[in-house]
């Protein structure tokens, strides 16, 4: 039995918005019989352009009617664009949460409503999901796109959490050797873009500014008291900073280290070098 | 919370009376059966009373009888014990699509090895072509075809595939881990040479189970350690379990045949009822030759996991082959080898009856269930217009 939320249960026992209008200004159908789940979602838009009516028809699981239902209502009230922002996982989190293994539900939620904005935008006609990727998962029919997108999206690392927000490869699993290699290039594209990004605002921004006197003893502080001293107390030691004066941090042993004979070594092997890595690289630690 | 259980094809409520019995295997009688002194031979003794017991409800020889530790095992001491004895490079094996994991993984594995393994597919209503099956049979074959369907309830005609197997020189084994207890196994007719049972199906405890090996069928050793079981299946025997599922297997003596009647007049009578007032039902695998206790039946364009929330709703526990309730995003392999369209595969609901269940019981089904079903046909989108 699926561990479900208790938000998830009043959504399936109890959905809402259950139907489909007529003439909507919104349309949205995925999924399909074959697997497994289907949602067909309409929607109206009021004078001010919000979404003021919204139904859904489901075919699926708990998990999928709850998605269905808590979307229709998080959407009314929103207009297209505020709506159109509305992601898988924030479908998930208002549902306080969903199994691993239903995390496409909430997928099929998001991809139908990215349909009818899209049926809205193009004049009423429905928008034919492009196919212009790929097919990577026969079973389900699951193109390049979905999976970049789903990976992009979520995060997503392993073959388990793709079947889990997609279904690709939950199937025959023919595919799976596919999809590890493409999960793996898009994480290696994202890793290198974040490493070009953090390379140029390296680049961009001046070399490492002077710290100014407040802020250095500031930050000699946080040091001493996250990094330092939590290594000293574990040996029943202390330590307190005294004074800064210049690159000159003057500091009082307390407890076991100020009758340690090993205290000069302690304060020059590792408070020394903590703060200099830490703080800045022309601290002289001096012992009071 | 009060159950309705009709999953007893899942497992089964341990009869109370197996429990009484077990009871002082626990507490006094600890005995290894192994042991020389007495206080260990006593318990021996009951040991073989119990496979005394297991003997007679599949009226063979105490002999044949080895207890393993669960119907899984049992598959795979029958499966991996034959190709070893024979070689696996040399060994074939001829199986149906919809046997239990138990044994398609094995063979899938002994495949992997060096076997030769041949799956033969079932038409709609779950039946196999036995001529097909045993075509290519030879001294190297083991059949292995399940007594009956675990999802469907459809019986295999056994008697007729065995004859036809021995008649070709091969070694036929049955899983009839859903079919002891429920119809009547007689072994002096039936001439399989190897047999699975599992106790926790027929009111016994999880944790036991039973391959019967015919006189005379060579086996390579499974399970290697000490002499227990003759021998072949080493490991010191679970006495408490074993004398549960003797004492379970003597009350499925007694009451097999009434049982047989009342349960096939309340799955016949819950089936009839859902024909009548639920729109889009199919029973699937529904002849003549099911399991009395079984009903596997469909409803058109809605969901399996989102009826059995609602029935879970009502108390009332059920199975299902959909997508979603068997742990992977494919509906029951069952119903796929069946040739069932998705739309039925995935809206496939199970119900399995005991001794333990009642009239009242289906009456609630019968109640509850029609509702369920106009309700979700309500939010399917592929029911088209109004009900």
């Amino acid at each position: 039995m699926w561990d479900y939320s208790d938000k998830v249960r009043d959504h399936y026992l109890n959905p809402r918005n259950v139907g489909e209008i007529e003439n909507p200004d919104g349309y949205g159908e995925t999924g399909n019989i074959k697997c497994g789940d289907a949602l067909r979602l309409t929607f109206k838009l009021d004078e001010n352009k919000k979404i003021s009516d919204i139904k859904f028809k489901t075919f699926g699981c708990g998990s999928a009617i709850a998605s269905s239902s808590i979307l229709t209502e998080m959407c009314k009230g929103m207009t297209i664009e505020e709506a159109a922002k509305i992601t898988n996982d924030d479908i998930a989190g208002e549902l306080e949460g969903l199994p691993d293994a239903k995390m496409h539900c909430s997928v099929m939620g998001q991809e139908a409503l990215e349909l009818a904005i899209a049926f809205y935008q193009n004049g009423g006609k429905t928008v034919e999901k492009e196919v212009k990727s790929p097919v990577i998962c026969h079973c389900f029919n699951i193109t390049e796109d979905d999976i970049d997108k789903a990976v992009r999206q979520n995060g997503l690392t392993t073959i388990e959490q793709v079947i889990n927000y997609t279904k690709a490869g939950g199937g025959c699993g023919a595919c799976i050797q596919d999809i590890e290699t493409l999960v793996n290039k898009i994480n290696a594209e994202i890793d290198a873009h974040n490493h070009d990004h953090h390379d140029h605002g390296h680049e961009e921004s001046a070399p490492k500014r002077e710290l100014t006197t407040l802020e250095k003893i500031d930050l000699i502080r946080k040091v001493l008291n996250e990094d330092i001293r939590p290594a000293l107390q574990r040996d029943h030691g202390d330590c307190d900073l005294v004074d800064v004066d210049g690159n000159k941090v003057k500091i009082r042993f307390m407890g076991a280290c100020s009758s340690c004979s090993f205290s000069s070594s302690t304060q020059n092997d590792f408070i020394g070098k903590t703060l200099q890595e830490k703080v800045s690289a022309d601290l002289v630690v001096e012992l009071m | 919370m009060s159950v309705i259980y009709l999953d007893n094809n899942a497992t089964t409520k341990v009869d109370p009376a197996v429990v009484e019995v077990m009871m002082p295997f626990f507490t006094e009688q600890y005995g290894n059966p192994s042991s020389i002194h007495r206080f260990g031979g006593m318990v021996s003794r009951d040991v073989e009373k119990a496979r005394a017991s297991v003997a007679k409800l599949l009226n063979c020889k105490s002999s044949e009888i080895y207890f393993t530790g669960c119907g899984t095992e049992s598959n795979n001491m029958a499966l991996i014990g034959f190709a070893d004895m024979r070689g696996r490079n040399v060994t074939k094996i001829v199986t149906t699509a919809v046997e239990h994991p138990a044994i398609l993984e094995t063979v899938a594995y002994l495949d992997k090895k060096g076997a030769h393994s041949t799956v033969i597919g079932v038409d709609g209503d779950g039946s196999i072509d036995v001529d097909k099956l045993v075509e290519n049979v030879d001294a190297n074959t083991i059949v292995s075809v399940m007594w009956a369907n675990n999802e469907t309830g459809v019986i295999f005609p056994i008697e007729e595939i065995a004859k036809k197997v021995k008649a070709k020189g091969g070694v036929m084994h049955t899983d009839a881990v859903q079919a002891a207890g429920k119809v009547v196994i007689d072994l002096q007719q039936v001439p399989v040479d190897m047999l699975s049972i599992s106790g926790h199906k027929l009111h016994a405890p999880k944790g036991i189970g039973v391959l019967f090996v015919r006189e005379g069928v060579k086996l390579e050793q499974f399970m290697h350690g000490g002499h227990q079981e003759r021998n072949r299946r080493a490991g010191t025997e679970n006495v408490p379990y074993i004398i549960g599922l003797g004492k379970a297997c003597e009350l499925a003596i007694d009451n097999l045949e009434h049982e047989n009647k009342v349960l096939r007049a309340m799955r016949d009578r819950l089936q009839a009822g859902l024909l009548a007032t639920c729109k889009g039902a199919v029973v699937n695998g529904g002849n003549e030759l099911r399991l009395p206790n079984t009903l596997n039946i469909s409803f058109e364009y809605i969901e399996g996991e989102a009826i059995l929330l609602f029935l879970d709703e009502s108390g009332i526990a059920a199975s299902s082959g959909s997508a979603c309730t068997t742990g992977s995003l494919e509906p029951s392999h069952v119903m796929r080898a069946m040739g069932l369209s998705y739309v039925l595969a995935h809206s496939s609901i199970r119900f399995s009856f005991s001794r333990f269940s009642s009239e009242s019981e289906v009456d609630k089904v019968l109640e509850v269930l029609p509702a369920i079903i106009a309700r979700l046909r309500k939010i399917s989108p592929f029911v088209e217009g109004d009900d």
